[in-house]
């Protein structure tokens, strides 16, 4: 299992269009990857709403795990992901 | 072949297949479904139908507007693909053995409740997008189409009647012909084609029946006829009507950028009647001189909600900006009797007509008014808006929507929002007690403007929506006439105008009578300006009687 942390930048946080993105990405990937806040709750990110169901916002910091599948060049193509988009 | 005679109730002749209109609001039922695995199989066709559409729809705004746009739809596909919100409807589906609809219901409602319930204004305004893309998975799983026509070429629309709601809806660029079962000359269908300058027929009763369908058919808005799949003999006789159509819209052409004015020199204002601002590229192509008439119901029967003053305010605006100058009349709300709107929670009526209508819910809801007011003074600030009050029955009614507008003009000046003061007041005129009572009104206002359809019906006691009292709905009734007359003399002493914005004005039967009478302004929709630009031009006002006044 691959993990990092990332600390969100967009003004509104990971909203509906991103995430729609970040949903679309992931299912691309041969791994499952999941997202987790701080306090705790967690949903895959293949899964649009539950991910909007998170709340993220800016300034949240998140732990991206990466499990199954190539998860080294996953995990940096996660990680590129989210410093483009989010 | 196939002939089918009912009433024409606007002009003209068109040709195209025959399209049955799908009403939507199917209701959605409790009723267990029959079999869970055809109930699966339909969610899953219409999920990758609605992903299609989206999908499609992005790549048309794409090209039309640019990517922001294009992503909505992209991410609303992204919704109806998302794994749990499928999930949630197959779930719901095995435990409610419900049907895939009801199914389909109960997921939307629930993430779109999950959204609103967050903390976050931005999330709680996507349960919105789920909302839209639930009843897009709808519409599919019920074979309704938005815009209510699911055709690649234009049709001629048929229909049982339309409701004005109903009407607003349509995607009017692939009409080419009403033909309805019910209806009226006087109702909304009648009036929305004549307003588009197409033809229709109503009144045809069961002869019009669901496997006509699909066929070809020449219609003709004068006789009434429809023939479907016509043969030979019968379609040489409308292919000359057709042709002879297309001649005479050449002709009117010529009288484009002619004064209205008889030949002894008594100029009329010659405005046009609009449903929204949609319809104003109508009246700048037919060369209206400007809006006698623009109907706010549009705002309120396309809403299901009170519209807000914004919206409002921008429709007025772009019709206003878009008439440069010239006087555009608009009608404070005219809802009750035959326009329902849910949202209002009006009582039902024994007799709507009679009813809490128009310029009686403003008054009784001055809330309502008041948005409406002050979307309108806003406008005036961007052309030259007049408003007109419905209804009027009483003197005291105008003084009471006078100093609602005076209410209005002084919050503006302390909020030093710019509006025109010099703004014109003016009331229909349409019932009886508003003709006794013309001189004193006369006095409160800066015009008259007679709704003939209304008026006729009050007077002779006829309900316009009754298809089937012919003559004795009678709008040339001396009594009408008289009313006119009545009004007109009033509304001359007090030194104001007088219009007409009802069907009548577009009457050329009655034009010399008008011009007698002395009306100021006649108020059309925009296809009859320039045939009525023609019969002015023709028309000397001096030698004009008013013996169709006589019984």
């Amino acid at each position: 299992m691959k993990k990092f942390e990332y600390t969100i930048n967009d003004p509104v946080g990971i909203h509906a269009r991103p995430a729609g993105l970040l949903a679309k990405a992931a299912k691309a990937l041969d791994s499952t990857v999941t997202i987790a806040t701080a306090d705790g709750r967690s949903a895959a990110a293949s899964k649009l709403m539950a991910l909007m169901g998170l709340g993220i916002k800016q300034g949240d910091t998140v732990s991206v795990l990466i499990e199954g599948g190539d998860e080294e060049a996953n995990a940096v193509a996660m990680e590129q992901f989210f410093k483009d988009n989010l | 072949m196939i002939l089918l005679q009912g009433k024409g109730v606007s002009k003209g002749v068109a040709n195209g297949p025959v399209y049955f209109f799908q009403r939507p609001g199917i209701t959605i039922t409790n009723a267990p479904a029959s079999n869970i695995e055809t109930e699966r199989e339909r969610i899953s066709a219409a999920q990758e139908k609605s992903i299609a559409q989206l999908n499609d729809l992005a790549e048309k705004v794409r090209q039309e507007t640019g990517d922001e746009t294009a992503l909505l739809f992209e991410t609303h596909a992204m919704f109806v693909e998302d794994e749990d919100y499928v999930e949630c409807m197959m779930d719901t589906l095995a435990e409610e053995k419900c049907t895939a609809e009801r199914a389909v219901e109960i997921a939307g409602e629930k993430f779109a409740a999950m959204l609103a319930a967050m903390d976050d204004a931005y999330m709680q305004a996507r349960a919105a997008d789920i909302k839209d893309v639930t009843r897009r998975i709808l519409n599919n799983l019920m074979g309704i189409v938005e815009g209510g026509i699911d055709s690649e070429v234009p049709v001629i629309l048929a229909a049982d009647d339309l409701a004005p709601s109903e009407t607003i809806q349509l995607d009017k660029s692939k009409i080419l012909g009403f033909i309805t079962q019910g209806g009226s000359g006087n109702s909304h269908t009648a009036i929305l084609a004549r307003t588009m300058g197409i033809p229709a027929i109503s009144g045809l009763g069961d002869t019009l029946k669901p496997e006509l369908g699909g066929r070809m058919a020449y219609i003709d808005g004068e006789t009434g006829q429809v023939a479907v799949e016509p043969d030979d003999i019968t379609l040489a006789a409308f292919q000359a009507k057709y042709e002879k159509q297309q001649e005479m819209k050449e002709l009117l052409q010529t009288m484009k950028g002619q004064e209205d004015v008889t030949l002894d020199g008594r100029k009329i204002m010659l405005y046009c009647n609009i449903g929204s601002p949609e319809d104003i590229a109508a009246v700048l192509s037919n060369d209206g001189r400007g809006i006698g008439l623009f109907r706010s119901e549009f705002l309120y029967l396309a809403s299901d909600n009170y519209p807000s003053e914004e919206e409002q305010f921008q429709a007025y605006k772009e019709v206003a900006a878009a008439m440069e100058g010239r006087r555009v009349v608009i009608r404070t709300l005219d809802i009750g009797a035959d326009k329902q709107v849910g949202y209002f929670g009006l009582q039902k009526e024994e007799n709507p007509a009679l009813g809490v209508r128009a310029i009686r819910i403003c008054l009784n809801r001055p809330e309502v008014f008041r948005t409406q007011l002050r979307a309108l003074y806003r406008a005036s600030a961007y052309g030259k808006v007049a408003i007109m009050f419905p209804m009027i029955t009483s003197v005291w009614e105008v003084k009471e929507c006078k100093r609602a507008c005076q209410k209005v003009m002084a919050e503006l000046d302390t909020e030093g929002v710019p509006y025109r003061k010099d703004t014109e007041i003016g009331i229909m005129i349409e019932t009886p007690a508003s003709i006794l009572v013309a001189e004193e009104l006369a006095k409160e206002v800066d015009f008259f403007s007679v709704g003939t359809n209304d008026l006729t019906q009050y007077t002779l006691a006829c309900d316009r929506q009754a298809n089937d009292l012919g003559k004795f709905f009678d709008p040339h009734h001396p009594a009408v006439l008289r009313a006119l007359k009545i009004a007109a003399d009033a509304a001359h002493k007090a030194g104001i105008w007088i219009g007409i914005c009802g069907e009548l004005g577009a009457d050329m039967s009655l034009l010399e009578t008008f011009l007698a009478i002395g009306i100021d302004e006649l108020s059309v929709s925009p296809t009859s300006v320039l045939p009525l630009r023609a019969q002015i031009r023709k028309s000397i006002a001096k030698t004009c009687t008013l013996e169709l006044l006589e019984c």
